[in-house]
């Protein structure tokens, strides 16, 4: 198992170095550059800033010097956001989104798998109806709409909870950015699970254990729950790190310092080394909630256990 | 004859279905419709027929793995018949069954030691683990099977290894009953031989009492006692496996037995072989009278009217217990 997590971590330096190249690459294409303003700047002020960031090399120069610089961990200076490193906005931005993505998938994971099996377990009946019902409206609404709702009826008819803020990051002030966060996932993997729960309660091992005479919440627990998860593993993988990188939506409509928002500022403001921090850094997430989702199978199905 | 250990009584068994893709009407499948049979102890009764005759659904309501519509199914005098869940669950120890794809069958994600053990555990939570395993390391010993190989998994072994867990896995209980759902069918022919020798060892062995449920004549003519011929959810023919298999008397068990290769070229190539024509008609609309009338050689009016009651042969030359559902089945077989 070890060396089989040592190799996959040494295939994925290509893997990133090409996500990089074409990102890098594509940000140059793409029309304006990060110090254009509506009032022209004095050319020689504007070389003078162009040369501060290397931007007046050839642009093959320019790449190389960034991906040298990325080998000693250097993601170069914000542009927009000066006197912060892209390194430091990063982290401060990543606390807040960390937190409530990772309670929302954490939640969304525990009552989804919940909620999908006991759908399929009433496949076709009055549950599965209501269950499914939900969960497809969770998937149709979207979560502009949802955290605008939610925070109207809690925030301001009931006034449970704030309305928006970070507050320290409070309990109080996470409650309604979860949920918001949740929701949508909620629905999408209870989806996955009833599908294929009903799936694997129709396999031929699972009539084998009720055969044996065991109760049906031991043919579901014991047999049926890890084989029916399979597809909501690997879904939960890369959901994890779209989740805990943020959502710009969540994050503008509650108002909390994540991270969610630099991918949106620094797309639009052509903030190269942001972009590419950003980048780089949600690439590596999914990279490893791969492999995490890769190890967790091979406990799941010891068919695609790895040898050695 | 001593008590029948199990006593199937007018089975049905009728599905509930919707015909067509927009408009649809529901209709009811009739998988098996009025089968009735004793099982003995220490004894083996095959049930035969073609693919969609409803073996395998027969097979299931017995152990009450379905539910039947109308019938009984009496086990050692206690009817089961629509027993829950819950109260069928003392009995699995009892009456077990043997599936059809051996590997399918058994829980990928379990090692094979613990899927023999289940059943015990299950039924028997007090026994102390070392003697579980103890008796797990018997069992496998008993099919065949190497105790070491006891932490693989079963995609490590091949089908009759498959086939042999399973047989492991239903025996671990000592059943009286094992229900042995096409248990062949997807083995190599070598490798059918030894699972069958198997299941008759362990027959001698333990009285066991098989219900064997096959379409392939040649096996069950080796194992089993009695023959059960299953048309359409009818019994066609019941009788001694001798009986059956020399002198058939229901037209449709002739075909039968008349299509089951001989190994003799000379004899192959001169025997008498009877060809049914067309398929199988749907269960869902079953023809009226008797059900074998549309693909019958004999057929007539009367086959048309009336359904032919499953009757006792009591003519001196009738060897035990021969029942024949047929009207012609007299006329037949004084041709001969």
């Amino acid at each position: 198992m070890f060396t089989y997590i040592t190799k996959r971590l040494l295939a994925a330096i290509p893997t990133l170095l090409i996500i990089i190249t074409i990102a890098f690459f594509m940000m140059r294409i793409a029309p304006g550059g990060p110090f254009d303003a509506e009032r022209q700047l004095p050319p020689e002020i504007e070389a003078n800033i162009l040369k501060a960031y290397d931007l007046d090399k050839p642009l093959y120069q320019q790449y190389f010097i960034y991906v040298g610089n990325l080998l000693r961990f250097d993601f170069g200076p914000s542009y927009k956001f000066r006197d912060f490193s892209v390194t430091e906005l990063i982290l401060t931005g990543l606390p807040a989104s960390m937190q409530i993505g990772g309670m929302a998938i954490l939640i969304a994971a525990l009552i989804g798998i919940s909620l999908g099996t006991l759908a399929a377990l009433y496949q076709n009946q009055k549950t599965d109806y209501a269950i499914m019902g939900v969960a497809m409206t969770g998937i149709a609404i979207p979560n502009f709409v949802v955290a605008p709702i939610l925070s109207l009826i809690f925030g301001v008819y009931l006034s449970w909870l704030p309305v928006a803020g970070w507050g320290d990051g409070s309990a109080r002030n996470l409650v309604l950015p979860v949920i918001s966060l949740a929701l949508p996932q909620i629905a999408y993997i209870a989806r996955l699970t009833r599908g294929s729960m009903v799936e694997v309660l129709h396999s031929n091992y699972i009539r084998t254990a009720r055969a044996k005479g065991l109760r049906e919440r031991l043919v579901v627990i014991r047999h049926a729950i890890k084989g029916a998860l399979l597809p909501v593993v690997s879904y939960l993988g890369p959901a994890a790190a779209a989740v805990t990188t943020g959502s710009v939506v969540i994050e503008s409509i509650y108002d909390i310092p994540g991270v969610g928002r630099y991918f949106v500022n620094a797309a639009l403001n052509r903030d190269y080394p942001l972009v590419m921090g950003v980048v780089i850094f949600y690439a590596t997430l999914i990279i490893i909630m791969n492999l995490i989702v890769d190890v967790i199978y091979s406990f799941l199905d010891p068919k695609l256990r790895v040898n050695g | 004859m001593s008590e029948p250990i199990l006593k199937v009584d007018d089975l049905k068994v009728h599905f509930p279905v919707d015909v067509g893709t927009f408009f649809s009407k529901k209709a009811t499948l009739k998988a098996v419709d009025g089968v009735s049979f004793e099982l003995h102890e220490g004894e083996t009764l095959s049930v035969v027929g073609e693919s969609g005759c409803g073996k395998s659904t027969l097979g299931r309501a017995v152990l009450q793995l379905l539910h039947n519509t109308e019938g009984q199914v009496v086990w050692m005098g206690e009817n089961i018949t629509g027993y829950p869940v819950k109260a069928m669950r003392p009995l699995r120890s009892e009456m077990q069954i043997i599936f059809q794809d051996p590997l399918a069958s058994l829980d990928p994600r379990m090692t094979i030691g613990e899927i023999i053990a289940e059943p015990l555990v299950t039924h028997n939570p007090e026994i102390p683990k070392d003697q579980v395993k103890a008796r797990v390391r018997e069992m496998m010993d008993i099919v065949g099977l190497l105790p070491r190989m006891i932490n693989r998994y079963p995609h490590e072994f091949s089908g009759g290894q498959c086939q042999r867990i399973g047989i492991a896995r239903a025996m671990i209980l000592r059943p009286k009953v094992i229900v042995c759902d096409e248990p062949v069918s997807a083995l190599d022919v070598s490798i059918q031989a030894q699972i069958i020798n198997l299941l008759g060892e362990l027959q001698e062995t333990f009285g066991l009492s098989l219900l064997f449920i096959s379409h392939d004549l040649s096996i069950v003519r080796h194992i089993s006692h009695r023959v059960m011929v299953l048309y359409l959810g009818n019994v066609m023919e019941l009788a001694e496996k001798d009986a059956l298999y020399n002198a058939p008397r229901h037209p449709y068990t002739q075909a039968l037995i008349s299509a089951v290769p001989v190994p003799d070229p000379d004899k192959e190539a001169h025997k008498k072989r009877i060809v049914l024509k067309g398929d199988l008609p749907s269960p869902i609309n079953p023809p009226s009278g008797c059900v074998f009338r549309t693909r019958c050689l004999y057929a007539d009016h009367q086959c048309e009217q009336e359904k032919p009651p499953l009757t006792t042969l009591n003519e001196p030359t009738a060897k035990g217990n021969h029942q024949v559902a047929c009207h012609k089945q007299a006329e037949i077989n004084s041709l001969d």
